[in-house]
């Protein structure tokens, strides 16, 4: 299989090139077959890889392919490496992917560019396998270099929508802020360790930086700027939200399942260096805190399905830095991957119900569509059990162990603890909310008679993601519950000396551990309760309190309008030095107005001169004595 | 290596000639003729030049395929041709532009036998220039072909061509000048050194140049090269012309003519004067980091599509310069590297504005607007192109500027970080004209109906492309053929830096002369000691009036 390891990513690439070049001709039968095909054959290609990298020694196969940059002692061969992280990634990227895929072909079955899109997302998956697989930090960055510019190509897919071209753009933007802190980072890194391998990197990182050293503090804040623009979090988050104009599959995809993970999967594959900065690791902990809360409150009062969809995505991610920040990467780990089957199953059944209501996506106008659509409605509610941490779903498991970690690890606090929980029942609230207001209470749907349940080409990838989202968290129980009834903590073993450790603090009891579940989930469960009944039964009840606190829920809706301020603050004074100062002023009148002083001034000089030569003999005699008169005067005096 | 008994490298030098001789006898009025003589001469010479690329052996020697003959020996002066690396690669580009230009130019109706005799008499002083191993010839070459592009801009541009045409020689020219002087001195040391009279380059390089006068003659060099670069502060000619000048002219422009600035450094101005280099290199670095980020600051702010693409220029090549001051593997090698990228990858965006610009008749931005649905095949080639121009990896743009941050980052990490927030400001320029031209919805009636692209704007577009995503994946080719040149530059740009470098402006005017031969007139300025060296008979030959050393500027 190691051999075949290239195919993985080659496949897809195929798919690119076949849809993208010859697509238009070939008709829709044959794009929906290499689409989703392709990644297919990619994901069964990825379970015998994976079958394999588990027995292989040190759990972890590696390919060979061709030098890719060479100069003196700067090289960068193309390898691609299965490891343990990488495999898990494989699975998710290949396997959900595969599942998105198939549901688009219904989704996007009466769009134009149908061909177009699969060829994007054929791209897309390619570069999210490059990412997953390079073993130098620069293919990586190939990867990650290359799933934004997809991202940028399908956000942009409605390009006639000026608000879509424009979140195209601005997520493009976003990222490369993050993009270049991993440039910066990565000079460090070559200047350092003369290599760009990340296994030597995190193998020679603790002889050769210091342990809360000012460089490995610098390397490690460059690296998270670029996940934070990867990611999606603070301050490089606003972009996400508007990249909900693309198509919903690739809102399920790229923006909730793979791509926005990638930054997180860059703080895994650099654990080793990350623990040796502290200062960072708090950061990272602090912002992922922050930005979960902040991502959460916004949620609660956003009326468009997808957007509440999507600051959940940016809290969730936030959820998963905290996990990293505490030293937690195995559970951080693990919470991306509860959340690629959970969070691509809502924006799937988002977008089942919005391909239902023509393109509707206010939740104001929907209401009781369970009945008319079953599947839809018991999937995606089964999808808001899980995020929301409904007892034995997978987002139970995966969020106890992050708040888990963020309470007993030595990095970790109780303050941590209270705002993680916090967040966790803000996120039951919100998510019920959205379930009340789609598909329970009084319909507000402009044509009931007109919907109906989707295809099953869009039903059956519902199914097997909801049933992921039940099962999904089952190879992370924890050993607190796990020793009650018999079962395993798979997970915890399966990451075994991978990442780098961080002491656990003290004894912390099971008891303990329990005991915090028991409040979370509670609080939780009565949170769930309270956003479905307000916003199914009672929406009067709702709108009354939103006029009470009518200010703090303009605040929210309006996103605390960090836009307004990055534009204030940066954009405009910007292009405003640029245009006034630097163009109109320094270029035209400082630098241009030198030149063309001096031509001009040449210019008068000669004028000056040719008086002189004006071709009057007396004149020129007349200047021959008076200068023979001054020499001799000079001469004699 | 020889063609039919026929040195190779003067054939590639001179065979666009053979089309000149071919159009004197072609009628005013015959423009498909023309056309077609052009296109076919500069097609044989690419295909004439091809061929070096598999010949030069990256392991042999230093200049390959070298021609050396007298020229005029009294002088010492040579008609000396070889082949580095780096000349190899700038070469092939010139030859495969100029052929791709004539073939976008095709619609150009006005003087069209006058414009491609032009156009492929600045082939031959291109090709001339990048291959000149004689500096006497160099600067012949170096001369020749700035005429035909003061016609090509003043007489097919746009309607302040005039302006522009004379701004872009007048800048030119003065520069120039400068090197002359510069030129004609270091022949005298040369000749004070060795008793032998030579305008060889090579033997230019054993010359131990005494300080002060390698820090003016430096200057001299580098002024002339700066302004063909350009860097801030001699940028300003850049956007006039080209703004002004027609398609083909903007591609030779930014596509060649520019690289001469950079190729000067590398095989002049640097490895003749290094201790200079080492004095000047924090200061020619700042100049290249300012011009990163102000050419893309000032990129954003355009209105019209060539004006951002030229500006966009300034920014890149202040790249290349970065990489090239850098003075070790990676920051050369990328310069090097990436003085092909820029060529390929801003010569594709020139071609492309032409042809929307054919079609419309204006390049401003504003104008514009929901191009990818009424051009499809243009938009997605357009993006592949900005693509490339922005820096995304598995393009070719990425590997040339990543390993110049690489180089930059171990002289000066400051340097190579805040260029590095380039990629940021790329960004933003370039797709946000993209977003303007292609996205959004079709505003102007007369954007409803235009054309995709034919066939023959594709073949134009087409092999650009190919190299884009070649030199992206698969460097090795290009880089392996560069690595043997630029070791050889770093030596001798690295020999003199033992001893004490002066670190300031102030250091630099009062340097104490070192003992050699040379010190005595090292110690002023050289236009001055040119007319006063008290050195009897022999400087004679090089100071009057009437002798031949003192003119060999062709007019």
């Amino acid at each position: 299989m190691t051999e075949t390891l290239w195919l993985i990513p080659a496949l897809p690439l195929l798919g690119f090139l076949l849809n993208g070049l010859a697509g238009r001709w070939l008709g829709k039968t044959f794009v929906s077959l290499v689409g989703p095909g392709m990644v297919g054959v990619s994901f069964i290609l990825s379970l015998m890889v994976f079958q394999e990298m588990l027995s292989a020694p040190g759990m972890s196969i590696t390919q060979h392919l061709y030098p890719w940059i060479e100069a003196g002692s700067f090289k960068v061969p193309v390898d691609f490496t299965v490891d343990r992280l990488s495999g898990l990634f494989l699975l998710i990227v290949t396997g959900v992917g595969f599942v998105i895929h198939v549901f688009a072909v219904g989704y996007m079955a009466h769009e134009e560019g149908f061909a177009r899109f699969f060829a994007y997302l054929n791209l897309f998956v390619f570069f999210m396998l490059v990412l997953v697989l390079g073993s130098s930090l620069l293919l990586l960055f190939v990867g990650w270099e290359g799933v934004g510019l997809c991202s940028y190509l399908l956000i942009g897919y409605y390009y006639t929508k000026d608000s879509a071209a424009s979140a195209a753009k601005k997520a493009f933007v976003f990222n490369r802020v993050g993009d270049f802190g991993f440039i910066a980072a990565s000079l460090i890194l070559f200047s350092v360790f003369g290599t760009l391998e990340m296994a030597t990197i995190n193998r020679m990182a603790p002889e050769t930086l210091a342990l809360g050293g000012g460089l490995a503090t610098a390397i490690t804040l460059l690296l998270f700027l670029g996940a934070t623009g990867k990611s999606a979090q603070i301050p490089l988050y606003v972009w996400l939200p508007d990249a909900m104009e693309g198509p919903t599959p690739v809102s399920a995809l790229i923006h909730a399942a793979t791509m926005v993970t990638a930054g997180l999967y860059l703080l895994a594959r650099m654990s080793h260096l990350f623990v040796l900065a502290p200062f960072t690791m708090s950061v990272v902990a602090v912002i992922g805190l922050m930005t979960a809360l902040v991502a959460a409150t916004i949620a609660v009062a956003q009326y468009d399905i997808k957007r509440v969809l999507a600051y959940s995505t940016v809290s969730q991610l936030g959820y998963m830095f905290l996990a990293m920040g505490v030293g937690a990467f195995g559970a951080g780990i693990f919470h991306v991957m509860t959340h690629a089957f959970f969070k691509a199953l809502l924006f799937l059944g988002s977008g089942s119900v919005i391909n239902a209501l023509h393109h509707e996506q206010d939740m104001r106008k929907m209401g009781s569509l369970l009945k008319k659509m079953p599947i839809t409605g018991y999937t995606f509610i089964i999808g808001a059990l899980a995020i929301s941490g409904f007892p034995l779903l997978s987002g139970f498991y995966s969020k106890d162990e992050v708040l888990w970690n963020a309470y007993s690890s030595s990095a970790g606090s109780t303050l941590y603890w209270v705002v993680g929980a916090l967040t966790a029942v803000l996120t039951a609230f919100y998510m019920f909310r959205a379930v009340g207001m789609t598909f329970f209470g009084k319909s507000n749907v402009a044509h009931p008679e007109k919907v109906k349940e989707s295809p099953l080409v869009m039903t059956i990838p519902l199914m097997v993601l909801a049933a992921l989202a039940v099962a999904g968290g089952w190879v992370g129980i924890p050993a607190s519950q796990g020793e009650l009834f018999g079962i395993p903590h798979v997970l915890e073993h399966y990451f075994d000396g991978f990442f780098a450790v961080i002491p656990v603090s003290g004894h912390h009891s099971h008891g303990t551990e329990l005991l915090l579940m028991l409040a979370v989930t509670t609080l939780g469960l009565l949170a769930m309760w309270g956003g479905y009944t307000l916003f199914s039964k009672h929406r009067e009840r709702a709108a009354a309190l939103r006029e009470k606190f009518l200010p703090l829920h303009k605040v929210l809706a309006g996103k605390y309008f960090i836009d307004e301020l990055y534009d204030r603050v940066v954009t405009r004074p910007v292009h405003w030095v640029s245009e006034r100062v630097l163009w109109k002023i320094v270029d035209v009148k400082i630098i241009d107005g030198t030149v063309n002083g001096t031509a001009l001034a040449t210019r008068q000089l000669g004028g000056l001169l040719r008086k002189t030569q004006n071709g009057i003999i007396e004149n020129y005699a007349v200047g021959m004595v008076l200068g023979c008169v001054a020499i001799l005067a000079y001469l004699v005096f | 290596m020889t063609i039919l008994g026929l040195p190779i490298l003067s054939l590639v030098v001179y065979f666009p000639l053979v089309g000149v001789l071919a159009l004197l006898f072609v009628g005013r009025e015959q423009k498909t003729a023309a056309k077609w003589i052009a296109l076919a001469a500069s097609g044989l010479t690419l295909a004439i030049s091809l061929p070096l690329f598999f010949a030069y052996q990256p392991s042999g020697d230093e200049y390959q395929m070298v021609e050396k003959a007298d020229w005029i020996p009294a002088w010492g002066a040579h008609y000396f041709l070889g082949l580095d690396g780096v000349s190899l690669l700038l070469v092939l580009m010139t030859t495969g532009l100029t052929f791709l230009a004539i073939l976008g130019a095709w619609n150009e109706s006005r003087h069209v036998r006058e414009f491609m005799i032009a156009l492929l008499l600045l082939e031959v002083g291109m090709t001339g220039v990048f291959l000149a191993l004689d500096v006497f010839l160099f600067y012949v070459f170096w001369e020749i072909m700035l005429f035909p592009m003061y016609f090509i801009i003043g007489v097919w541009g746009s309607d302040r061509r005039l302006y522009a045409a004379f701004k872009f020689v007048a800048y030119t020219m003065a520069a120039s000048v400068l090197m002359l002087v510069a030129i004609l001195y270091m022949y005298y040391l040369h000749f004070q050194a060795t008793g032998v009279y030579s305008f060889s380059l090579l033997d230019w390089y054993k010359v131990n140049v005494g300080l002060p006068a390698q820090y003016w003659l430096f200057l001299a060099f580098a002024l002339a090269f700066a302004v063909k670069v350009p860097m801030f502060p001699f940028h300003t000619w850049l956007p006039d012309a080209h703004v002004e000048a027609p398609t083909v002219g903007s591609v030779i422009l930014a596509g060649v003519l520019l690289k001469m600035g950079t190729y000067g450094f590398y095989r002049f101005a640097m490895p003749l004067f290094p201790t200079a280099v080492a004095t000047f290199m924090p200061y020619l670095m700042a100049l290249a980091v300012i011009a990163i980020i102000y050419g893309a600051l000032v990129c954003m702010v355009q209105p019209d599509m060539k004006k951002l693409v030229a500006y966009s220029s300034v920014s890149h090549m202040g790249f290349v310069m970065l990489g090239l001051f850098a003075l070790n593997d990676q920051g050369v090698q990328g310069g090097m590297l990436q003085m092909i990228n820029h060529g390929i990858s801003t010569g594709a965006l020139f071609l492309l504005v032409g042809m929307i610009y054919e079609r419309r008749h204006t390049k401003a931005i504003a104008e514009y607007g929901g191009l990818m649905g009424v051009m499809p095949v243009f938009a997605t080639l357009f993006l592949i192109v900005v693509l490339s121009s922005i820096g995304l990896p598995s393009l070719n743009g990425f590997v040339g500027e990543y390993l110049i941050l690489v180089g930059a980052y171990q002289v000066n990490p400051t340097a190579a970080i805040v260029s590095a927030s380039a990629v940021i400001l790329a960004a933003v320029y370039l797709l946000w004209m993209f977003q303007r031209v292609f996205f959004g919805k079709v505003t102007k009636a007369a954007n409803q109906a235009l054309k995709d692209l034919n066939l023959r704007e594709i073949a134009v577009l087409a092999p650009l492309i190919v190299f884009i995503v070649w030199i992206g994946v698969y460097p090795q080719p290009f880089l392996s053929r560069l690595e043997p040149s630029v070791t050889r530059f770093l030596v001798k740009t690295k020999a003199a830096h033992g001893g004490d470098i002066p670190s300031t402006p102030a250091a630099i005017l009062t340097v104490t002369p070192p003992e050699n031969r040379l010190g005595k007139q090292a110690a002023q300025n050289p236009p001055a000691t040119q007319a006063t060296t008290p050195s009897g008979p022999r400087t004679d030959t090089n100071t009057g009036g009437g002798q031949p050393p003192a003119e060999p500027e062709p007019r």
